[in-house]
């Protein structure tokens, strides 16, 4: 027997999850938007809904396009399997509410996605889920934060917008020790650029609008299961690991095995809650995905460019970006992000919030909105929007200060961005 | 539902539902390093019409006590134990690889508990490379990932898993991550010296089904051939563009297939 060789990233991120179509032949993935699915005989279709043949009943559960989006990333990650969902949001609250119920507990790092703070300290309490948020940079603060009733530990990759560099391994390990999964946002980051899972992550979800989609065009969210996490042994999870009655008494752990969580996340939490992607979303998700290395190659490369650029300019205070020397993460980036630290990244201009609010309606090339991980460049200023809703304690415990810009940089020509860029550090410094 | 055996927790699901020993039975036997959970789908389908099933987890493995035990024949007689336990008399007995050989040497060796065979991905003898050997007697990952590598068909590492949004290869290095040190090399070795078969194969009296996969790269269709020789009632079915793991590639056809003499 020959040595086998294994697909490679950039292959898998072409191909997995897809066959060309066995009805016509069709090269590309079909957009199948339909509702539901004929079956062959009343026995197909109990046995479809029993789980004993597989097959698709309605899209609200799976869709055979949202498939392979979902066997994609499952491969680019190194999971068992994954869900696509309606949003990045959508994906976290799936994430949440299959593993727990009232009276539970989630520790995440405190750097966080605007909207993610806003789900986790403001929506989920009104459901009895509670979180206590904690310094991203010290690991004993996760530690010291878990209480009998925690169910999570919960980061981003690179904080938003601080962009702390989140030590996976050792988060995890804080979170193992006490019988509990990590859950990673890898949206800054993607499979290229990190492996949360290969770092000692349990789960990873990502806001596939952003880099995975990489064109703003589509609203999306996928969340991936590892496989790993022994749910048994920790005890804690009953959703896995008790009879379930809206599924006639399945043991999820019991039954599946490493599939547990996602088989679980499935056949409740997207049919009862019903937050699914459609299979157009899919389909546009998918199409980004095809050229992710090309993408994030490219926005490295210009962001690399773009931080230089704004490091040397008098009318920059500071630039934050894990791969300069001065930054507190910069060793950890190293280690856990040997290809780069994405291209997301903070400056604070001279002058504050009015220069920050000049140079921003200067631009022309970069985009002033709310998004990142577009091919376009984009801009924003957190205080005002994204973290809009943030007292300041907390922005100031998130580590955004009122004069932070934050930029997306994109794959145009950078000369072109840094061009664009000194028209709009001069006009704020004529503020 | 957990059953002593040999002063040990047995471990048997029984397809999600409850266990009744007036429907006829079927015994469901895994391959190497893996466990009951490779046949959660055609389980369920049979504990829901009309069979008694009992997917055992062999001694070590999944949800069982003890240790790998150390020949394909002492899992044959360990799954005769499993059925004496149950107050079972007879049983059909499917088995994956590894779990092949099992049924056929139940069959062979106690003909009058055995009612009908499936020998799903198999080859008699089933010869184990010394490489494979070696990386699992050191327990070392790169034994899994040959195993998974070697264990789908080209066309599943791209995928398109009939499981919607589940990725086959992942799953499949999941489960073989999961065995205590050991156990794997274990059974590995079971397979290479179960060199009995051909002649087991002579001596089952019941009918036997092989559902085999055309791009099976580890027990490859045409070293069946003599195994389909010596056996007195046998069919075969042949699943196109499937590897090894049919159970995973060709979910709804391998079902097809044992339901034609489960």
């Amino acid at each position: 027997m020959s040595t086998p060789n294994n697909y490679k990233f950039d292959t898998l991120s072409l191909h997995a999850g897809q066959q060309p179509d066995s009805a016509t032949g069709a090269r590309a993935t079909p957009i199948y938007q339909t509702a539901s699915y004929v079956f062959r005989s009343a026995d197909h279709a109990a046995s479809i809904f029993n789980i004993e043949r597989t097959g698709h009943v309605y899209s609200r559960i799976s869709n055979p396009t949202n498939a392979v989006l979902e066997e994609r990333i499952s491969a680019l990650e190194g999971g068992v399997g994954a869900i696509a969902t309606a949003s990045g949001q959508a994906a976290l609250h799936l994430a949440i509410v299959t593993l727990m119920g009232a009276g539970s507990h989630i520790v995440s790092s405190q750097s966080v996605y605007g909207g993610t703070h806003n789900l986790l300290a403001y929506t989920m309490p009104r459901f009895g889920i509670e979180t206590t948020f904690v310094d991203p940079r010290d690991v004993e603060a996760f530690r010291k934060a878990i209480q009998p009733d925690t169910r999570l530990v919960f980061g981003e990759t690179l904080g938003n917008p601080g962009l702390e560099v989140l030590n996976i391994p050792e988060v995890a390990k804080v979170a193992h020790e006490a019988g509990l999964p990590l859950l990673v946002d890898s949206t800054f980051t993607t499979p290229h650029l990190c492996k949360p899972l290969e770092l000692g992550a349990d789960l990873v979800y990502h806001s596939a609008t952003k880099f995975i989609g990489g064109h703003g065009v589509a609203i999306g969210g996928l969340l991936v299961d590892g496989g790993i996490f022994d749910w048994e042994a920790s005890g804690k999870f009953p959703t896995l690991t008790e009879p379930y009655d809206g599924f006639h008494d399945l043991d999820f752990v019991e039954e599946f095995g490493p599939a547990a969580f996602i088989t679980r996340a499935r056949k409740e939490g997207i049919r009862d809650f019903g937050a699914c992607m459609s299979a157009n979303t899919a389909f546009l998700i998918l199409q980004g995905l095809e050229t992710l290395p090309l993408r994030m190659e490219k926005h490295i490369e210009n962001t690399r460019r773009v931080v230089q650029y704004l490091k040397d300019h008098d009318a920059v205070e500071w630039v934050r970006f894990p791969e300069l020397p001065d930054h507190p993460d910069f060793e950890l980036a190293r280690t856990l992000l040997p290809r780069g630290c994405g291209a997301v990244f903070c400056f604070g201009i001279k002058g504050g919030r009015a220069a920050g609010q000049g140079f921003i309606e200067r631009l022309e090339l970069f985009s002033h909105l709310a998004n990142i991980g577009d091919a376009k460049s984009l801009v924003i200023h957190p205080a005002s929007t994204t973290h809009h809703r943030m007292d300041a304690q907390a922005l100031e415990a998130a580590g955004i200060s009122s004069g932070l810009v934050r930029m997306s940089v994109g794959i145009e020509d950078p000369a072109d961005l840094i061009s664009d860029i000194e028209k709009g550090l001069r006009a704020s410094q004529k503020v | 539902m957990e059953l002593q055996v040999d002063d040990k927790i047995a471990y048997v699901a029984t397809g999600g539902r409850v266990f009744d020993p007036n429907l006829e039975t079927v015994v469901f036997v895994h391959g190497a390093g893996q466990d009951h959970t490779i046949w959660v789908l055609p389980t369920r389908y049979f504990a829901r019409h009309d069979r008694n099933v009992l997917s055992v987890d062999l001694p070590g493995h999944g949800r069982s006590e003890g240790h790998a035990l150390n020949s394909v024949e002492d899992m044959a007689d360990w799954v005769v134990r499993v059925l004496d336990t149950a107050g079972l008399q007879t049983s059909a007995v499917v088995g994956h690889s590894m779990g092949s050989l099992v049924a056929l040497d139940a069959a062979a060796r106690y003909p009058d508990r055995v009612r009908a065979v499936a020998m799903v991905a198999t080859s008699v003898p089933l010869p184990v490379i010394d490489k494979l050997l070696t990386t699992s007697k050191a327990n070392d990952h790169a034994a899994l990932e040959m195993l998974t590598l070697w264990g789908y068909s080209p066309s599943a590492h791209i995928g398109g898993n009939a499981t919607p949004g589940m990725w086959m290869t992942g799953g499949g290095i999941r489960l073989l991550e999961r065995n205590a040190p050991g156990v794997l090399h274990a059974d590995l070795v079971a397979c290479n010296n179960y060199v009995a078969g051909l002649e087991r194969a002579e001596e089952v009296s019941c009918p036997v089904l092989l559902v085999l996969g055309k791009r099976d790269a580890m027990t490859p269709p045409r070293a069946t051939g003599d195994l389909s020789r010596k056996l007195r009632d046998v069919q075969t079915v042949l699943l196109t563009g499937s590897g090894h793991a049919l159970l995973s590639e060709r979910p709804d056809e391998v079902l097809d297939a044992l339901i034609r003499i489960v």
